[in-house]
């Protein structure tokens, strides 16, 4: 029998990494803020629909990834000062407001930091579309497009070359459009995720691509896909849409 | 936290207070979750890697900046902007934690403008950079991480100070801060002169971060220079640096800074394709 008592070593680790990738890409007039459905711990899946992307305010969508635990508590908490702003100013905080606001929130547990990287979209004051990438502490940026997450090395260089044209020569006499069109980008987002799916083990089970229309915006792009379902109440100002597709189950 | 107290408003009144874990050492905890150079594995990987310029010459401050975030080996982005614009007349630089600079900077921004309405007249850039050290140093051990430039004009003329998370300050002519800088430094010394024209002193400048993102592999993408004159700071340019190495910063292809074109040819592994066959 062993009596002798052994040094331990104790740590306080309230940390968890739960999978899963989310995306944003900004168009002119509109954005998509995506995110696949599935978590999980380890190699095992806790669940095969968790979101991970919510809508805000009219105009705001925020994705969240990382740990779960933080990231649901974080939305909680930024729902709540979005909605004291709302009491207190009788409209919806601006984009760029909420993305310091995020900052600030972020910032505050510096010292104890949520293990979360967010992405922002929606659209902007001047109409148009954006997209704010965050790390865990805070610092922040304006983007035309962001993959975060699990399979954000497989999904960023993607983006990359497609969106921003990164190593692709122009044919002669054209040159690389500024801004794609939605169903270009909606193309793009779905092929982003069957493709991390396919080889990233965190990533699948379902796809949830929110797109936010700026005011006045018709819906065109819109109209032929399939299963699109609107968030918004009124076709007057900025317009919020969903669309669910399902990925690999294995 | 009511209403318009959202973002920075809330600091206005005092300095913003921060949620601690409830562990015996807090900085031990922060650092086993955070610091990627003791352990690759860890999860928050703060972004780092950088190289950052400044210098002070006849004409003013000029301020170069490259755009690349690391975590790890993975390369977080090629877009930051590293130059932090404080006010029409104040830049900060960043260089270690990206919030941290960001933040702080910003907050330094905000107590510049109390300044100013309180004392109708802007802060100097002395008192700007104490401000700032002196607030960093209060965080001593805490694990924050910042290497920042504080550039500006104030009534003596162009000024430039360094400003550290351990609490250094400096007044300075020429500064380099980041895991390129002694890369930067080998070129900005070499060619920096006091009489500098403002076409060199800025070619200088873009030729120091151009060094530096070709030989540190935690720096490169893009060079954005600043300029900074009685009048407040200027934007000049944002450069590729891939660009930078083959054609250079004007529009003519083929003036690049990099040695491929200068020896083509010349060495006993480049021979001319005649000279190959012969």
């Amino acid at each position: 029998m062993d009596s002798i008592a052994h040094p331990t070593q104790r740590q306080f680790n309230p940390y968890s990494d739960n999978g899963g990738t989310i995306l944003a890409i900004a168009g002119a007039d509109f954005t998509v803020i995506a995110g696949d459905t599935r978590q999980s711990e380890g190699y095992s899946i806790q669940t095969r629909y968790a979101p991970k992307v919510f809508p805000l305010t009219d105009r705001a969508v925020l994705a969240v990834n990382g740990f779960a635990a933080d990231g649901n508590m974080f939305v909680k908490k930024v729902k709540q000062r979005l909605e004291w702003y709302r009491h207190a100013h009788s409209k919806d905080m601006p984009l760029r407001a909420i993305a310091r606001l995020i900052q600030t929130m972020l910032y505050a547990r510096r010292f104890f930091p949520f293990y979360v990287y967010n992405i922002l979209g929606g659209i902007e004051e001047d109409g148009t579309g954006a997209v704010y990438s965050f790390d865990p502490v805070g610092s922040y940026e304006r983007e035309a497009c962001r993959a975060a997450g699990a399979a954000q090395s497989l999904v960023q260089p993607f983006l990359d070359n497609q969106i921003y044209f990164n190593n692709q020569q122009p044919a002669p006499g054209t040159s690389h459009p500024v801004h794609l069109p939605l169903p270009t980008i909606l193309s793009i987002v779905i092929d982003s995720f069957t493709g991390a799916t396919e080889r990233h083990i965190e990533v699948g089970d379902g796809l949830e691509m929110y797109v936010v229309l700026a005011k006045g915006r018709g819906v065109q792009g819109l109209e032929d896909v399939r299963g699109v379902q609107e968030l918004s109440v009124t076709e007057e100002g900025e317009r919020i849409f969903v669309i669910r597709r399902d990925l690999k189950k294995d | 936290m009511w209403g318009s107290q959202a973002g920075f408003g809330s600091l206005v009144k005092g300095v913003p207070s921060f949620v601690i874990p409830s562990v015996p050492d807090p900085a031990a905890f922060l650092r086993l979750h955070t610091d990627d150079h003791a352990d690759p594995s860890c999860k928050i990987k703060i972004q780092h890697g950088t190289t950052t310029l400044a210098f002070r010459y006849q004409g003013g401050v000029i301020v170069a900046v490259d755009s690349r975030a690391t975590a790890g080996s993975y390369v977080a982005s090629g877009t930051v902007k590293k130059v932090i614009e404080i006010n029409p007349y104040l830049l900060g630089t960043m260089a270690g934690g990206a919030a941290d600079c960001q933040y702080w900077e910003t907050y330094l921004g905000v107590h510049c403008r109390l300044h100013e309405l309180r004392n109708r007249e802007r802060i100097s850039v002395s008192a700007a950079s104490k401000y700032l050290s002196n607030l960093v140093y209060s965080y001593k051990g805490m694990g924050l991480s910042m290497g920042t430039m504080i550039c500006g004009w104030d009534k003596t003329g162009p000024a430039l100070f360094y400003v550290d998370s351990d609490g250094t300050r400096l007044k300075g002519n020429i500064f380099s801060v980041g895991s390129g800088s002694t890369f930067a430094y080998g070129v900005l010394d070499q060619e920096y002169r006091w009489d500098l024209p403002d076409e060199e002193a800025q070619e200088l400048a873009r030729r120091s971060i151009y060094a530096a993102g070709h030989r540190d592999a935690f720096s490169g993408n893009t060079c954005n220079l600043y300029q900074v004159k009685e009048d407040g700071w200027q934007f000049i340019g944002n450069y590729d640096i891939t660009k930078l190495h083959y054609d250079g910063p004007g529009e003519a292809p083929g003036n690049g800074y990099g040695y491929d074109i200068r020896v083509e040819g010349q060495t006993s592994t480049d021979l001319p394709a005649t000279a190959g066959q012969a």
